[in-house]
């Protein structure tokens, strides 16, 4: 076991290479005057664009660029993101907490409600329950975020106003960032509840319930769908039939015997989704203007800001690679057929 | 035509797949009606621009005039919704069938030949799903420029991996079999071998699976549209126009629903649209898939 987990881990470095290789070479198409021009404020230093492309090597050819780049990565400089108006690093540490939070938040509701609807789903087969659950999963996995989440603020912002878009109201803003607020962790309502801020713990999760609504409905539906189509096969195994011969009421049966195999599928899943939900945050975060590592990313993108570009992409392809990494050492774990080397 | 009997008698029991194929041919319809649902002006350069009527900034709601009212700056929603339907339908079908063709060529080659073509292209596909979709496709948009043409390259380039791999897996599989060393003691050349046996036989996968990620397809497209990477404002493209709707959620003080018809129109429309693909795709999965028979 750990030497599978080892070797995977040993492929990281290479994914991770790869993955800043190609977003490098997808840079190079941006002439030097358009990467250099990001550090030009005012239209008096246009005289100095050479200068500026010559500092930052921008002429010289890609690998010497990239392997530039990488010395100072190693050095712990990212660089300088305009659209953040930070170093990269600190963006990256002021944004990935929101995200994370938003993540967790939307996580765990997505796991329970595919798992009990899933489950329903199998155990009901082909009856009405089972039709409405899945017709609501296929229409959630056919709306687009930024569709759901303009229809949400309307409704939920606009007209009942009961949860506003943003981080926080202009209150929790200026208590967060008073001298006596204490940042333990970085994540907004853990540090709420530790200063014991319970006004400004409930505006915190009031502004991630739309986002995190709209990720669970769009999410949901794989979800769902894997573990009913895996609930039904361990339900057609010969062990559920013994079960039944023993006069094992149905309902032990489906807790303790088909759930704990049909379970397995869903755990790898789960990490997958992880990975889903990071992609999807992208949207949602801008449609909520929530100021996550996705918001960020897009506003970069747009502006042609390359560190912030870098950064938020490297992050995105790095989470990923974990999620995937994870993905398959759970499989490992929960089914021991797959253990490498056994 | 008994496939096609066998065909309807499967969708014939599958309410939801009856819908998936309504939706899609009630979309057909108005792409290919378009002109006569929504006749351009005369003289109008390029029918996908959809006509102004004044540049006031207030969208104006449902009326005679204007059947599904207009957005900021007057742009006809009914109009760009009738046309937009082509834009959707030509967005799906490029990006599709590109991705396809590129994925069962080079996850093709993978297969066939192995080795360090193999080893080459497979690592390319490790590199491009490292990234979460949106995510790289957002950047090559960026860097070429925002267009809508810009934004169908960069949804191909996100999504020839998965075909690719799919593929590399069933050609390893098939070029193990008979009929291909058959083909070969017979003298075929590699290209004749990989186009009329091997691929034929290992592309209904990589089928399925398309046809199940064009409703996604659609979705990652209208995101970048609605990032404002995709058409230009006043371009028929139903992304382009939910995101003119996005300063008009909160509506009047008295009225907060005013403007409802900006984000509700287009927006159940994609809806609709996409739908449509899904359910179309669960349909083609279980047509096709030899385990359900």
């Amino acid at each position: 076991m750990l030497k599978f987990c080892l070797k995977r881990l040993a492929f990281l470095p290479f994914v991770m290479f790869g993955v800043t290789f190609l977003l490098f070479f997808c840079l190079q198409f941006l002439s030097p005057e358009m990467r250099a021009s990001l550090y030009i404020k005012d239209p008096r230093q246009l005289s100095q664009l050479d200068a500026v492309i010559e500092k930052y090597g921008l002429r010289k050819p890609m690998p010497v660029q990239y392997f530039i780049w990488l010395k100072q990565v190693a050095r712990g400089d990212l660089g300088y993101s305009e659209t953040a108006k930070m170093p990269v690093a600190e963006a990256i540490a002021a944004f990935f907490p929101a995200t994370f939070e938003l993540t967790v938040l939307a996580f765990f509701p997505i796991l329970i409600v595919g798992v009990f609807f899933g489950v329903l789903s199998a155990v009901y087969k082909d009856r009405l329950l089972d039709h409405v659950t899945r017709f609501v999963a296929i229409t959630g996995y056919s709306l687009p975020s930024f569709v759901l989440g303009l229809v949400l603020l309307m409704v939920f912002y606009g007209r009942l106003h009961w949860f506003p878009p943003g981080r926080y109201t202009l209150e929790t803003d200026m208590l967060v960032h008073a001298d006596s607020f204490r940042h333990f962790t970085g994540l907004l309502t853990v540090d709420c509840l530790l200063n014991a801020e319970g006004g400004a713990f409930v505006d915190a999760v009031k502004h991630m319930v739309l986002p995190a609504c709209t990720l669970l409905y769009i999410s949901v539906a794989l979800l769902l769908r894997i573990t009913r189509s895996s609930m039904l096969e361990e339900l057609s195994k010969d062990y559920v039939r013994t079960a039944r011969a023993k006069g094992l009421p149905e309902r032990m049966i489906i807790r303790k015997h088909a759930l704990a195999n049909a379970l397995i599928p869903v755990v790898t899943l789960s990490s997958l989704l992880f990975i889903g939900l990071l992609g999807g945050v992208v949207i949602t975060e801008t449609v909520f203007d929530f100021p996550g590592i996705g918001r960020w990313g897009v506003q970069a993108a747009q502006q042609l800001d390359v560190p912030g570009v870098l950064g938020s992409t490297m992050l995105a392809a790095f989470l990923f690679v974990m999620a995937n990494l994870i993905a398959d050492m759970l499989y490992a774990v929960v089914d021991p057929r797959i253990r490498v080397g056994n | 035509m008994a496939k096609l009997a066998a065909a309807w008698k499967l969708l014939r029991r599958r309410p939801m797949s009856l819908l998936g194929f309504a939706l899609i041919g009630f979309f057909l319809s108005v792409a290919i009606l378009a002109p006569v649902l929504a006749p351009p002006e005369a003289g109008a350069r390029d029918e996908y621009i959809i006509p102004q009527t004044g540049y006031s900034p207030d969208p104006v709601r449902p009326s005679k005039e204007h059947r599904f009212g207009t957005t900021e700056q007057q742009y006809d929603l009914y109009y760009g919704m009738v046309w937009g339907t082509r834009t959707a339908f030509k967005v799906a079908m490029k990006v599709v069938g590109f991705s396809v063709c590129i994925g069962v060529l080079l996850g093709g080659a993978a297969g066939f030949y192995g080795g360090w073509v193999d080893e080459i292209i497979m690592r390319l596909t490790d590199v491009v799903l490292a990234f979460p979709d949106l995510v790289l496709a957002v950047v090559i948009v960026a860097i070429m420029g925002p267009s809508l043409d810009h934004v169908m390259y960069a949804v191909m380039a996100v999504s020839w991996p998965s075909y690719a791999r799919l593929m590399r897996g069933d050609v390893m599989s098939v070029k193990e079999r008979d009929f291909v060393a058959a083909a070969r003691a017979l003298g075929a050349s590699d290209a004749r071998i990989l186009f009329r046996h091997i691929i034929p036989n290992s592309i209904y996968p990589v089928l399925v699976v398309a046809s199940l990620s064009t409703g996604s397809v659609v979705i990652t497209a209208a995101a970048l549209s609605f990032l404002g990477l995709g058409a230009p404002v006043g371009y028929a493209d139903w992304g382009q126009l939910i995101s003119l709707s996005r300063n008009w959620i909160l509506g009047s003080s008295g009225n907060p629903f005013e403007y409802w018809h900006t984000v509700f129109i287009p927006g159940v429309t994609i809806f609709l649209f996409v739908l449509g693909w899904n359910l179309l795709g669960d349909a083609v999965r279980d047509i096709l898939d030899p385990r359900q028979k």
